[in-house]
């Protein structure tokens, strides 16, 4: 080294410390093995929801045949006369997903379809963030917005309604879930290149005729997955529908009346404590399955359609 | 021949470019709808809670008279459970991510664990629930105490934490590694020395956005059991505890017996409402903070 | 032509280096080395032998495998999954490519400088010390005394010294390359890689770096990667020119640039592609 002068030996230290590194080389083995066995935890959770659910599912079955719940259309949990039919809880969540998507579906496409195309740059950047803070209000506020303001004010025109109805907690499911459906399709219709854009407009289209006809069509099936990703949502938002369905277990198709979906009947029974070894109890594990398949088909699916269809651009 | 009739284009011209605006303000009222929802939800909740949101609502204890209850039980339940679910899924979340981004790269494991965080992301809160009432509260014979709570949700939010984490692993430039090991360092110094502390704010944005969605999430408490009447202040992590939104929804639901319930719920809203969005704030400013420095 | 002018000017030197050339000590001697990216080779039969206390430029058109080959040099190139690399690359006697040589080892004695100067995101101080640290030594002392020797052998000590805790992104391009030299000096390297050091600054800059290397190599042995012939002229001892992964010519700078022996080193000095 140039004029240093002062007798540092760097290089013998470092040799001297690189005799003693030993521990060193330990460290570098077992480090990746230590975050191998963090990273293994969040197979272990899945595994280990699988293998609760199962197990006292499994139990459950052996005591209400499968068929029978699968068909059953009465649900009447306790008493002498217990009877476990699974159909007015799936109705009740199939029927709350399926107001929730039509109010979700429209407006978060439409929403995504300004953001993306329409708005500048300026009010884009204004708009998403006040979304994301409609996707970050807690359910549970929902769920109150539903019971004290959305049925009373549903009430005021629709005279049968019940104090807890399907209807209401619904639609504000629906409310919920728009930010998720808008921002997953804005995504997708970002994604989409301005070439092709360009190449309509200057064709003589308008914009709207671009939208329609060039850009949803190119990115369809990300739009397709955020619809998906939004009914698995549906199906498992549970606090919503806890507070403002009420906790009926009719067997109807009447969203005006009184209903429970899945998730309010866990809610329902684990809030009585459920006794251990009960049937009631491991009714609880067989619907949880249920609700767990139909997220899990639901995700499955939107991770297909978007590695399916992925658009090559 | 002529294939384009001028006249004909002209014609649709005017509707076609109608059409084209109706749209856009059609569009726009729909992106409107959402915010004007967002709106009434908040003006309806605060005009409900005004009045019952004093020093006394903050400080007292719960009790069945409106007049006399209070969230101070609710805040350190809150506070207790930020206090198990902020270490756990930190070294869980971020563990996982330096093992997938730096250790699996591109490896078959990578992908598999990747897919099953991502359908772990899916899995409605209310399994969760089950998951802990069944292993944490029972089968480890916890009960439904701050620790079994904090743990359940520390695994809801991991998918967060790891993918916030990865994400910023990620935008850490290879040639910062690459400097150091040109050094000599090793994988793990360089990880250590260089990688984290790079992709720190990046990660720190992840945990406070899991944590604000821990404590906004009720259904897995209550499912692990969390008393609707708890009157005694937690005081540790094995003490049976309750949370603001656990709260709001037990005031919620009994509003049809003793009507003032539902303000008391409004008034928890409120003050849960402004512990997310100050969460959030500091967030999104350690976010800006440090956005692009590279 | 420019470069006959300057290699004019480098003749004498030239000389003296022919003359005192026996003695000198190979530092990297590299036998059939070929390298694979995936199925395409990159590097194909390198034979190469790199002296003790000389610059070493590598020139050659992008793709010609000169980066791939610093790289090989202290093994950096295995950050890439797919490559395969087979013969010997001999670091003071022994076999670098052999599994058993800890690749730390080498890297320790082999510093690089990068093309884009690629500071960490810490202080001017920690930049410099990091080497040191991550070596095991601590001592305060120490540290102070081998930042400022660092520093100053790498010529920026005095435009640096008075904000040492500040942080390194806020220096200019050329410093930062420099802070990035006076950071493998601290580690006091027997060799350092250069690969393409000045391509991302400015003539000033360029030129600081290139008399600084002429300063280093009296202590340290230095391969430098470059496409810029001028510089190659300028500072170089020694001089190979690679084209599709071959060394085509290997030879006195002073001669691969005055007298090139192969068409193809001509045609590329000369400008004719690259």
């Amino acid at each position: 080294m140039p004029e240093s002068g002062t007798g540092l030996d760097v290089r013998g230290m470092i040799a001297k410390k690189r005799k003693s590194a030993s521990i060193r080389t330990v460290v570098e083995k077992l480090v990746p093995r230590i975050l191998f066995g963090i990273a293994a935890i969040s197979v272990l959770t899945t595994i280990g929801i699988l293998l609760t659910l199962l197990t006292e599912t499994v139990i459950f079955f052996e005591r209400v045949p499968f068929l029978d719940f699968f068909t059953g259309t009465k649900l009447k949990p306790l008493g002498e006369e217990a009877v476990f039919g699974v159909l007015p809880l799936l109705t009740g969540t199939l029927l709350s997903s399926a107001i929730a998507m039509v109010v979700a579906i429209p407006i978060g496409l439409m929403t995504a379809i300004f953001l993306s195309e329409y708005a500048s740059e300026k009010l884009r950047r204004t708009l998403k963030p006040l979304l994301e803070i409609l996707a970050g209000i807690p359910t549970i506020v929902y769920g109150f917005f539903a019971f004290t303001f959305v049925t009373p004010l549903l009430r005021s025109f629709i005279p049968g309604l019940e104090p807890t109805n399907i209807l209401s907690p619904g639609i504000v499911m629906g409310i919920m879930i728009i930010p998720m459906v808008a921002s997953l399709s804005e995504d997708a219709m970002s994604a989409v290149p301005n070439a092709m854009r360009e190449g309509a407009l200057a064709l003589g289209a308008t914009k709207l005729e671009v939208t329609l006809k060039v850009v949803v069509p190119a990115a369809i099936s990300g739009i397709i997955a955020s619809f998906v990703l939004g009914i698995s949502r549906a199906i498992g938002e549970t606090m919503i529908v806890a507070i403002a369905s009420g906790s009926s277990k009719n067997f109807t198709f009447d969203v005006t009346q009184s209903m429970q979906t899945m998730t309010a009947y866990i809610v329902e029974v684990t809030g009585g404590e459920a006794a251990a070894g009960t049937t009631l109890y491991y009714s609880l594990y067989a619907v949880a399955m249920t609700l767990f398949v139909f997220t899990l088909v639901m995700n499955l699916v939107a991770q297909y359609i978007s590695r399916k269809f992925r658009e090559e651009y | 021949m002529k294939y384009v009739d001028a006249a004909q284009v002209q014609k649709k011209m005017g509707t076609r470019l109608l059409a084209n605006k109706l749209a856009k303000n059609l569009f726009f009222l729909s992106t409107l709808f959402g915010l004007i929802v967002l709106v009434i939800l908040i003006y309806r909740v605060v005009a409900q809670s005004i009045g019952w949101i004093d020093a006394d609502f903050i400080f007292n204890k719960l009790s069945t008279d409106p007049e006399k209850a209070g969230i101070m039980g609710a805040i350190l339940g809150t506070l207790w459970l930020m206090a198990v679910v902020a270490p756990v899924t930190m070294v869980l979340g971020v563990g996982t991510a330096i093992y997938l981004e730096e250790y699996a790269k591109k490896s078959r494991l990578q992908g598999f664990i990747q897919t099953n965080i991502s359908n772990l992301a899916g899995v409605p809160s209310v399994v969760f629930g089950i998951l802990g009432l069944t292993v944490f509260a029972r089968a480890l014979d916890l009960g439904s105490v701050v620790l079994a709570g904090g743990l359940t949700m520390a695994l809801l939010v991991l998918p967060v934490v790891v993918v916030a984490s990865q994400e910023a692993i990620r935008a850490v430039p290879q040639y910062l590694r690459e400097a150091s090991y040109g050094m000599g360092a090793t994988k793990w110094q360089t990880i250590k020395n260089i990688v984290l502390p790079a992709s720190l704010p990046g990660i720190l944005t992840g945990v406070i956005l899991a944590l604000s969605r821990a404590i906004g999430e009720t259904a897995p408490l209550v499912v692990i059991g969390i008393p609707a009447l708890l009157i005694p202040l937690p005081d540790g992590v094995l003490d049976k505890f309750t949370i603001l939104p656990v709260q709001v929804y037990y005031w919620t639901t009994d509003s049809a017996l003793v009507a003032e319930y539902a303000n008391l719920a409004a008034a928890t809203i409120v003050i849960l409402l402004i512990v997310l969005f100050a969460m959030n704030s500091v967030a999104i400013l350690i976010r800006n903070k440090f956005q692009k420095r590279f | 032509m420019a470069v006959l002018t300057m290699t004019e000017t480098k003749g004498k030197l030239a000389e003296e280096q022919e003359f005192s050339q026996a003695e000198k000590k190979i530092v990297y001697g590299t036998k059939d080395l070929n390298l694979w990216y995936g199925g395409d080779q990159a590097l194909k039969n390198i034979n190469l032998d790199i002296y003790e206390n000389e610059v070493t430029a590598i020139i050659g058109p992008s793709g010609c495998g000169k980066s791939t080959y610093i790289k090989t040099l202290n093994r950096m190139v295995e950050l890439i999954p797919v490559v395969r690399v087979s013969g010997e690359i001999l670091y003071r006697e022994r076999n670098i490519l052999d599994r058993s040589y800890k690749v730390e080892d080498l890297r320790t004695n082999v510093g690089m400088v990068f093309q884009k100067p690629n500071p960490f995101p810490k202080s001017i101080y920690e930049n410099v010390a990091y080497g040191p640290k991550i070596h095991g030594i601590r001592d305060k002392k120490i540290l102070n005394e081998i930042v400022e020797k660092s520093l100053r052998g790498a010529a920026i000590w005095d435009e640096v010294k008075d904000r040492l805790n500040e942080n390194a992104y806020g220096l200019s391009g050329g410093q930062q390359q420099r802070l990035c030299i006076a950071r493998a000096l601290a580690i006091e390297p027997d060799v350092i890689l250069m690969d393409e050091p000045t391509s991302a600054l400015d003539p000033i800059s360029t030129l600081k770096v290139e008399e600084l290397v002429q300063e280093l190599k009296k202590d340290i042995s230095i391969i430098i990667v470059t496409h810029n012939m001028q510089q190659a002229a300028r500072i170089s001892d020694r001089t190979a020119f690679f084209l599709n992964g071959e060394v085509v010519e290997y030879t006195n700078t002073n001669s691969i640039f005055s007298n090139p022996s192969d068409k193809r080193t001509e045609d590329y000095i000369t400008g004719r592609f690259g």
